[in-house]
């Protein structure tokens, strides 16, 4: 079986990352922002599992299972802080949340 | 039995920390008795360590109660010294304080600050007590400026009046001078000999220096300074007449009978550093004539009660720094103490007939006075008897002893005895024009007197002072031990000429005043016809013009300068330290927009231009 080359492994986690960041940035929907959170993490999950299979290194894998864990407790607070948000301010807008100017 | 000296300063300061720790809201029921109370106490005390110190027969005794600071080898501490000087200043403090609080609890019954009232003037007879018995200068000064602060707020006692608040204020700046002068002379005296202790301090000076050498000259010059000022003498004088918009038993107590006698005092116990410097001592009898006679005149112009008894006590401590000056100590301390006596008879007999006129000062407006107030007449008769010095009265002792101490000075001593008789003139003519316009002729009364407000302790005070106003002249003041080395002793050899003089003269003055107060054979009215005479008694009612002088060349150049670096030259520095930083955070606040998409670009962006320089680098 040929083996993927270690390049295309890195582009396409750097792709993954731009699109997150840009998703980040652009989006006003704040579950939106949340999602491409994600997106950025598992691609520097991706990054890691690319490299350790380059190397033989097993230390790759044991950082994708934290980041992984770390996704899922980031959901789970994110999620939490944004039904707080839509109660006290019936919107999921992040711009409305500007109260901290200035 | 002499240790318990330590208690004299203490029951009024305990009296003080339980009328202010109350907040001053103690009723009258038990502000009265604490204020009035720890005064008679201290009073106790003092006449039983008298007679102890008396009987012991000992020159002098020191007891330390604990030591205040202890740096290097200057160790003043909270020590007592005993001796002739400061047991004759501790029992007028104690027993003439003791009657004017006694009477302070009648005359202040009506009003609403009576325990604030009652603070202040413990705290002021404790000062008092510290500044006669502290056996160093720094304890005196202690005192003296705690005496100085209680002036201050007992002239500005009735606060909400302007006018009372700026003669508080002017009494303490006018004051404020001399204590600086006195303070730089303690330095001088400190750096020179090493101690504050004042009998260490006489004997080293009398060690180390000559007799009128730069440094002897220099200290007491200072020192006269701080005299000057807290005794309102020439030229620290205007602020006396002023403090008299206190309540009158505070003019009676600190403004007649102890605090402004404190100079005095200041004088007598460095006595033999004023021995070492004769120009010095020459000026203080210089200072003291002149005050005497200026003061004399200004009286005689007086409409207000008050004003005429401030400018009576000027004059009569003018006599005692004549007295110090002429090398006559003990004299000066006698006068010092007979003058406590009448002047506060005076002053609290005043506040009787202010009273009962419901405030009313001016003496043109009173009349009549003799069949209406026959407490404050008799008091007034005898107080004024024995200002003039009228024979054998109290004044008539010490007045003279001065008088015949300065004859004594060889050279200018005779002037100095001529001008002190002059002084005695105008005396007599003052005092008796204040007691014919008040008790005599017709009433002139706007609201004239229902009846004399009294009461026993009141008119106890008054009758109590009577007595001692007549007779204290033939209380002996054990002084021989302090000034014994300077005086010369036995009885004085003057012709029967001089003493005819100084008798008659008094007797003339008073004559005076009867012929034109009294009898109206003589018509103040025509005296005063001129412009001259018009120009001459305005000129005397202001002071001799003191005020318009020191308005002019002090305060008004300084509210000038006031004014024009109103904005503070030296503080626009720091404002621009101010400004800077608020400009920087104007622009840095900028930034924070508070739009989460912003900070996070922001992020992205800084990591950006890491890594690219992390890679060209």
């Amino acid at each position: 079986m040929e083996t993927i080359p270690v390049e295309h492994g890195f582009i396409l986690a750097g792709i993954l990352f731009c699109l997150g960041l840009i998703g980040v940035l652009t989006r006003r929907n704040v579950v939106f922002v949340l999602m491409s959170l994600e997106i950025m993490l598992n691609a520097s999950g991706l990054a890691f599992i690319v490299a350790a299979a380059r190397w033989g290194h097993a230390e790759g894998q044991v950082m994708f299972l934290m980041i992984l864990t770390l996704a899922a407790a980031e959901v789970a607070v994110g999620l939490g802080l944004i039904i707080q948000m839509f109660r006290r301010f019936q919107t999921v807008d992040i711009n409305v949340l500007s109260e901290m100017k200035g | 039995m002499l240790e318990l000296i330590w208690l004299l300063p203490t029951f009024p300061l305990l009296g003080f920390l339980a009328l202010v720790l109350t907040g001053g809201r103690l009723p009258k029921q038990i502000a009265g008795p604490i204020g009035a109370g720890s005064i008679g106490l201290s009073f106790a005390v003092a006449a039983l360590v008298a007679s102890e110190f008396l009987n012991s027969g000992l020159e002098h005794f020191t007891y330390e109660a604990w030591v205040w600071m202890s740096v290097g080898g200057f160790n003043p501490g909270f020590t007592f010294y005993l001796d002739g000087l400061s047991m004759v200043m501790m029992l007028i403090i104690t027993g003439v304080g003791f009657l004017i609080h006694l009477y302070a609890t009648g005359y202040m019954s009506d009003d609403p600050s009576f325990a604030r009232f009652f603070s202040y003037m413990n705290l002021f007879v404790s000062a008092m007590l510290m500044l006669v018995l502290g056996d160093n200068l720094v304890l005196l000064y202690l005192g003296w400026e705690g005496v100085g602060l209680c002036s201050y707020l007992l002239i500005g006692f009735w606060y909400t009046n302007p006018a009372n608040g700026y003669a508080a204020r002017k009494a303490f700046v006018v004051t404020r001078v001399g204590d600086t002068s006195m303070a730089i002379g303690l330095f001088l005296l400190f750096a020179q000999l090493g101690t504050l202790n004042i009998q260490d301090m006489l004997h080293a000076a009398e060690m180390q220096w000559s007799v009128g050498s730069g440094f002897a000259v220099a200290a007491s010059l200072l020192l006269l300074g701080g005299a000057v000022g807290k005794s309102a003498q020439l030229p620290l004088q205007t602020w006396l007449p002023d403090a008299m918009a206190g309540p009158t038993p505070i003019s009676a107590l600190i403004h007649a009978a102890t605090m402004v006698t404190a100079g005095v005092y200041l004088i007598a116990r460095t006595h033999p550093l004023f021995e070492m410097a004769p120009s010095v001592q020459l000026l203080v009898a210089l200072i003291g004539l002149i005050t005497l006679l200026l003061s004399g005149f200004t009286a005689m112009t007086q409409s207000d009660i008050k004003r005429i008894l401030a400018y009576s006590t000027v004059s009569q401590i003018g006599y005692m720094f004549l007295g110090l000056g002429v090398g006559a100590w003990s004299a000066a301390i006698f006068h010092l103490m007979t003058h406590a006596f009448f002047k506060a008879l005076l002053f609290l007999a005043s506040g009787t007939v202010i009273l009962s006129l419901h405030h009313e000062q001016n003496i043109f407006k009173m009349g009549g006075l003799r069949k209406a107030l026959p407490v404050s007449f008799f008091s007034f008769l005898i107080g004024s008897l024995a200002l003039t010095a009228f024979p054998y009265t109290s004044g008539y002792f010490s007045k003279d002893e001065i008088l015949l101490g300065a004859l004594e000075l060889e050279g200018v001593g005779f002037w100095f005895w001529l001008g002190g008789v002059v002084g005695a003139f105008f005396t007599g003519i003052y005092t008796f024009r204040l007691f014919f316009i008040v008790f005599f002729g017709d009433s002139q009364a706007e609201h004239p007197p229902e009846k004399e407000v009294g009461g026993w302790h009141m008119n106890g005070p008054l009758i109590l002072l009577m007595i001692l106003a007549l007779a204290g002249g033939f209380i002996h003041v054990p002084l021989d031990a302090v000034f014994n080395h300077g005086e010369a002793h036995g009885e004085h050899h003057v012709s029967g000429l001089i003493h005819g003089i100084m008798i008659a003269v008094p007797l003339l003055g008073i004559a005076i005043s009867y012929l034109f107060f009294m009898s109206k054979t003589f018509s103040v009215e025509k005296l005063m016809a001129s412009a001259l005479a018009k120009k001459l008694h305005a000129f005397w009612f202001g002071g001799w013009g003191f005020d318009t002088l020191y308005n002019a060349v002090l305060v008004s150049p300084f509210l000038f300068l006031a004014r024009v670096n109103r904005k503070d030259i030296i503080d626009s520095f720091y404002a621009l330290i101010v400004s800077v930083s608020q400009a920087a955070n104007a622009l840095i606040v900028k930034s924070q927009t508070g739009s989460l998409r912003w900070y996070a670009l922001t992020v992205a962006g800084g990591l950006v231009v890491m890594v690219s320089l992390g890679a060209i680098l």
